[in-house]
Order: C-alpha cells, then sequence, then structure tokens
C-alpha cells in the first residue's frame, strides 16, 4: 500500500521543492528547449500518420512529409485485408493476454512461496536457480529451445506465451518478493486461525494486497508481450498465426510497391499500445517507475 | 509518516515465526508453497536450463542443424576465433553498444534534468517523451527506414547536401549511425525514468545549502546532483551496455545486417545458425557470447554491491 503512494508523494515533494527554489517562476527558455526536442519523438509519429492517409500518387517522389489533401482513408481498409489484420491481432492479443495472466499468477505464487519460508533451503536455493535466467540473454538458448519446441508442437502462439511468462520469471518474482515481505505475517495469522488455507490466504489476502506490483508485472507484461519480435518469429512456425510485429515483417514485399499501404499497417500495428498508453498513463508511468526504481 | 514506521517496523518481523517454526521442525513446512514453486521451477527446467545445457553440449559437436553429428571437440572455439566474418560482427556490436550507451545516457540525462526542472506544461511533455516506449521497436524501424532511404535523400538534395542524397543505410560507413539513432530514440525514455527517480532521492536541502554558498546551476550540476545519482549512471550504463550487446529488432527493420555484412550484430549471426547449416558452430558463438555477458554482469554486481545501490 505505502509503496504505490510513494511516486506520488516524492512527485509532491519535488514540485515543492524546485518551486520552494525558484519561486513559483517558470523557466520558460526551458521550456521551449524541451518542447522543441519532443518534436524528435512527435515528427515520426506525425510522419507515419500523413503517410497512412495519401494515395500512392501523393507520395510521388516528395518528402513524404506534406499533409495529404484530400485525405485518404481506404489505406485502412486496404491494409486490413491484405495483412489479415483481424487473425493477427487475434494472435497478438492472444499471446499478451495469456503472457500477462501467466506473468501475474506464477511470478506472484513462486514469490510468495519464496518470500515466506525464506529461512528453508529449498524455497532459498530456487529463487537463485530462478534468477540465474537474468544472465542468459536469448540468443543463447534460442536455437536450441526452437527444436525443442517444434518436437513438442509448441510452435505456436501458446509456446510463445510459456517463454514469455518463464523469460521474465525472475525479474517479476524479485519484485514481488520485496513486496511481499513488506506485507506483515500477522495479516494472514489472524486468517489461519479462522480455518483459512495457504491457497485462500494468498487469493484472499496476499494478491489483492500486492495490487501495485500487479499493475508494474502487468504493463511490462503487456508491453513486452505486444511487442515482442524475436521469439514469435522465431517460434510460431505457421505464417497465419503470426503477431503484428512479424507481420509486418512479412509483408515488407508487398509493402515496397505501396507505401501508403505499408504506413496504414504500421499505423494499425503501433495503434494498440499507443492508445492503452495515453488513456492509462499514470497508472504506466507510476509502474514503470516502481519497476525501474527496484 | 506512521504508515511508513509501522511497515518499517513490520518488516523483519517475517522472518521472526518462520524462524521458530523452522527451528522447531524443519521439514513441517506446508505442501502447498510446494505445490507454488515446484511446477514452475520445472517448466522453467525445461525451457530455458535445458536448452542452454543441449546448446553446450552440440557447440562441442559438428551438428549442422540436421542429419548425423560427432564430437568434434573444441574446433567450434578454435575456429571462430579465426573467423573475420564472426570477428566483424563483434567489432560492430561492441563499438554500437559503447557509442549507443553513450548517447542514450547523455540525452536521457538530459530529458530527465529537464522534465524534472520548472517548465511549463510537464506532464504532457513527459507523455510525449516516453511514448517511444510503448511502441514496437521493428515497426519504429520501418518507419525511420522510409525516413533514412527516401526523405532524408529528398531534403539533401534540396538543400544541396550531396554527401547525404544517397540514403545512409546503404553506405557500409554511415548504416550503423542510423541504428544508433533508431536505437536512442527507442531506448531513451527507459533510460530517463532511472534517472528521474535518481534525481527525486536528491534531497531539497542539499540545493538549498548551495544555493546560499552562491553556487551556480552548472556548478550544482557537476559537483551535487552528478555525485548523488552516480549509482543511477552505473545502473543505466550496464543494463544499457548488456542490452545493447543483444541488438536485433532494430537491425532488421533498418538494414537486414547490410549493406554486404557491415551492420550484422553477434545476435544475427547466431540466428543464422538455425538456417545456414551451421548450427553448431553458431551454438559455440552462442556460448562465448554468453561468457562475454556473464562477465558483464559479475563486473554489474560488483560496483552496484560497492555503490550501494539495490537493484
Amino acid at each position: 500500500m505505502t509503496a504505490s503512494q510513494l511516486p506520488q508523494r516524492s512527485a509532491r515533494v519535488l514540485t515543492k521543492r524546485v518551486s520552494g527554489r525558484e519561486g513559483f517562476k517558470i523557466n520558460w527558455w526551458l521550456t521551449a528547449l524541451m518542447l522543441v526536442a519532443s518534436l524528435t519523438v512527435l515528427l515520426p509519429l506525425y510522419f507515419t500518420v500523413a503517410m497512412a492517409l495519401k494515395t500512392p500518387d501523393q507520395i510521388g517522389t516528395g518528402t513524404g512529409l506534406a499533409w495529404p489533401n484530400p485525405l485518404n482513408w481506404e489505406n485502412f481498409a486496404a491494409a486490413y485485408v491484405a495483412t489479415n489484420f483481424p487473425r493477427a491481432f487475434m494472435s497478438t492479443a492472444f499471446v499478451t493476454v495469456f503472457s500477462v495472466l501467466g506473468s501475474l499468477a506464477c511470478s506472484s505464487l513462486v514469490a510468495y512461496a519464496i518470500a515466506r519460508n525464506w529461512n528453508h533451503r529449498f524455497f532459498r536455493g530456487a529463487f537463485v536457480y530462478l534468477l540465474s535466467a537474468m544472465f542468459i540473454p536469448f540468443p543463447v538458448i534460442i536455437l536450441p529451445l526452437i527444436k525443442q519446441t517444434a518436437l513438442l508442437g509448441l510452435d505456436n502462439p501458446a509456446g510463445v506465451v510459456f517463454l514469455h511468462v518463464l523469460g521474465g520469471i525472475s525479474f517479476n518474482a524479485l519484485l514481488y518478493i520485496a513486496f511481499v515481505r513488506s506485507i506483515p505475517v500477522e495479516l494472514e495469522e489472524s486468517a489461519r486461525m479462522d480455518g483459512a488455507t495457504t491457497w485462500q490466504v494468498f487469493r484472499k489476502i496476499i494478491f489483492p494486497l500486492l495490487a501495485p506490483m500487479n499493475a508494474t508485472v502487468g504493463i511490462f507484461a503487456f508491453l513486452g508481450s505486444w511487442n515482442d519480435f524475436l521469439l514469435p518469429q522465431m517460434m510460431i512456425a505457421d505464417p497465419a498465426l503470426q503477431t503484428l510485429p512479424v507481420v509486418q515483417m512479412l509483408f515488407q514485399g508487398e509493402f515496397n510497391t505501396n507505401y501508403s499501404l505499408a504506413f496504414a499497417s504500421y499505423l494499425m500495428a503501433m495503434a494498440p499500445t499507443l492508445v492503452v498508453y495515453i488513456l492509462a498513463q499514470r497508472w504506466v508511468l507510476s509502474g514503470v517507475m516502481r519497476g525501474a526504481v527496484k | 509518516m506512521t504508515t511508513t514506521s509501522t511497515v518499517a517496523k513490520a518488516g523483519p518481523s517475517p522472518e521472526g515465526p518462520a524462524e521458530t517454526n523452522v527451528r522447531r521442525s524443519p521439514r513441517r513446512i506446508d505442501p502447498t508453497y510446494y505445490w507454488m514453486v515446484v511446477p514452475v521451477l520445472a517448466l522453467f527446467a525445461f525451457f530455458i536450463t535445458l536448452p542452454a545445457l543441449v546448446g553446450v553440449f552440440f557447440s562441442l559437436t559438428n551438428y549442422a542443424g540436421y542429419g548425423d553429428w560427432k564430437f568434434i571437440g573444441l574446433s567450434n572455439y578454435v575456429n571462430i576465433f579465426r573467423d573475420p566474418a564472426i570477428l566483424q560482427s563483434y567489432i560492430f556490436t561492441f563499438v554500437f553498444a559503447l557509442t549507443t550507451t553513450v548517447v542514450v545516457n547523455i540525452v536521457a540525462l538530459a530529458i530527465a534534468l529537464g522534465l524534472n526542472a520548472k517548465i511549463k506544461w510537464r506532464t504532457g511533455i513527459r507523455t510525449v517523451f516516453f511514448i517511444p516506449m510503448v511502441l514496437s521497436a521493428l515497426v519504429v524501424s520501418f518507419v525511420f527506414n522510409y525516413l533514412f532511404s527516401n526523405t532524408l535523400p529528398v531534403l539533401a538534395e534540396r538543400f544541396g547536401l550531396t554527401p547525404l542524397a544517397t540514403s545512409i543505410l546503404a553506405n557500409e560507413n554511415l548504416a550503423w549511425l542510423a541504428i544508433v539513432l533508431v536505437t536512442v530514440w527507442q531506448a531513451a525514455p527507459g533510460a530517463t525514468i532511472i534517472y528521474l527517480a535518481g534525481l527525486q532521492s536528491v534531497p531539497a536541502e542539499v540545493y538549498e545549502a548551495a544555493d546560499v554558498d552562491g553556487a551556480g546551476s552548472f556548478r550544482q550540476f557537476l559537483s551535487l546532483t552528478l555525485p548523488l545519482i552516480l549509482g543511477y549512471l552505473v545502473i543505466n550504463v550496464i543494463l544499457g551496455f548488456k542490452g545493447f550487446l543483444g541488438t536485433y529488432e532494430i537491425i532488421v527493420g533498418l538494414t537486414g545486417g547490410g549493406p554486404g555484412m557491415a551492420t550484422q550484430s553477434v545476435a544475427m549471426r547466431i540466428f543464422s545458425g538455425f538456417t545456414g547449416g551451421d548450427y553448431s558452430y553458431q551454438m559455440a558463438n552462442a556460448v562465448i557470447y554468453f561468457l562475454i555477458t556473464l562477465l558483464i554482469s559479475v563486473i554489474q554486481l560488483r560496483l552496484i554491491q560497492r555503490r550501494g545501490v539495490s537493484l
């Protein structure tokens, strides 16, 4: 609970400090500088939107930076059909939803068991063992891994889910363990007196209390799964089941002759995370911040 | 204030009862706890540890990815050190990772300082700066690919800058700079967040004292801010460097490793073992790559321990 309030509180302290120092004086030069600097982010985005709304004729041999007139909305419909967007979207959504749920469930369970039995050799050993994954980069295991998953019939989005959950478990468990330790055991003991099992204690008491960390882990898992390219590209054998980023890659040949179609497709692939970020940015930023400080 | 102190007091208490419990009967742990951990450990061993061991095993063979194989000892490793293409990929990857780490950290620190200062529309500006973090690196690279190969040459021609009139992605000596640029664009927000956390950990009194002593803002940055956030800088540099060594997506989206093999990273080389028929050879390459990242991780742990920064 307290950890969730920390970022906001420190942010408030910070504003107070700066305003106290500068006497509420806004630094307009710096504001102007930051606005200009933010164009480095906004220009490529503007460019993507402008390109997605042009006809091939309007693109011609120009820079592509001009705003099109008239706007050509048909590109989106064309890209939707050409890349079979609904299928790629469903595949990506499948991978993302189950990776997020799997990461939340597995990491929090493991972290709870380890944090509450820290004095036991088995659980401490399990912790050290899981941490080892942080030292093994994916390129090192990827070749044998692909052979193995193909052998098991996991060369599909479900296999990618397994790897997303297991690959993230060391970092996520680390975040959770620190948080579980701050939850007093007394909270559980009274429930146990009333006859609750360990499962019930976890589900009814611990998991809800982990809410701030659930947000952090969920956000990392969401962004990581939705945007992942390496694992789906390497693991998923059937192109029809590929995720959105890989589909952009698969259609490069077709896109090279029709850039407006390509950019409409790029924009549709970018939109979901962008919309989620804009709508929930306060949670996203404080969640990521919590992960970063750890 | 009260909440923090109770939590701080309650912090060590989980160990109290657990300890007495263990002393009383070491084996009497609720089996449910094992059910929570063992299945995940088993899957982890199967999907992460097993492939790593299988990889090390095949790096000692001449397995091509299919068909028969036999042990050939360390020949793969010996050959790698004699292979100019592999050496070239390591040189490219290290130069790229070093350059990117330096640029990312300068940019991220500048943005963090700007966001931390008294500026107007702070929330809105912050929102914009963190957008690259949520976008797919591959899709972003495709967008930049067009900018580099079409927009930039057209603009350069208009302004009479002939050296830039051809795509820099097609230039053997300049293509890697485009990759650095897009990687910085993508990675700066993550580093900025860590710096922001660092800047917020500096107590206000420190600056007030400096104000009283008449220190200018640049002097304050060098003598106060920078030493106080050094731990965060160390984390950013090492995490960044380790991440950039594995660079893959952005290169796929920009150059595909070309022109020629000028921008082929170590990760791309390793992945080529899947289709190139040199499976065991690339596995040896992967083992060497692993040892290098392991060395960096050890340095990271050492530095962090000395600085007392938790990660």
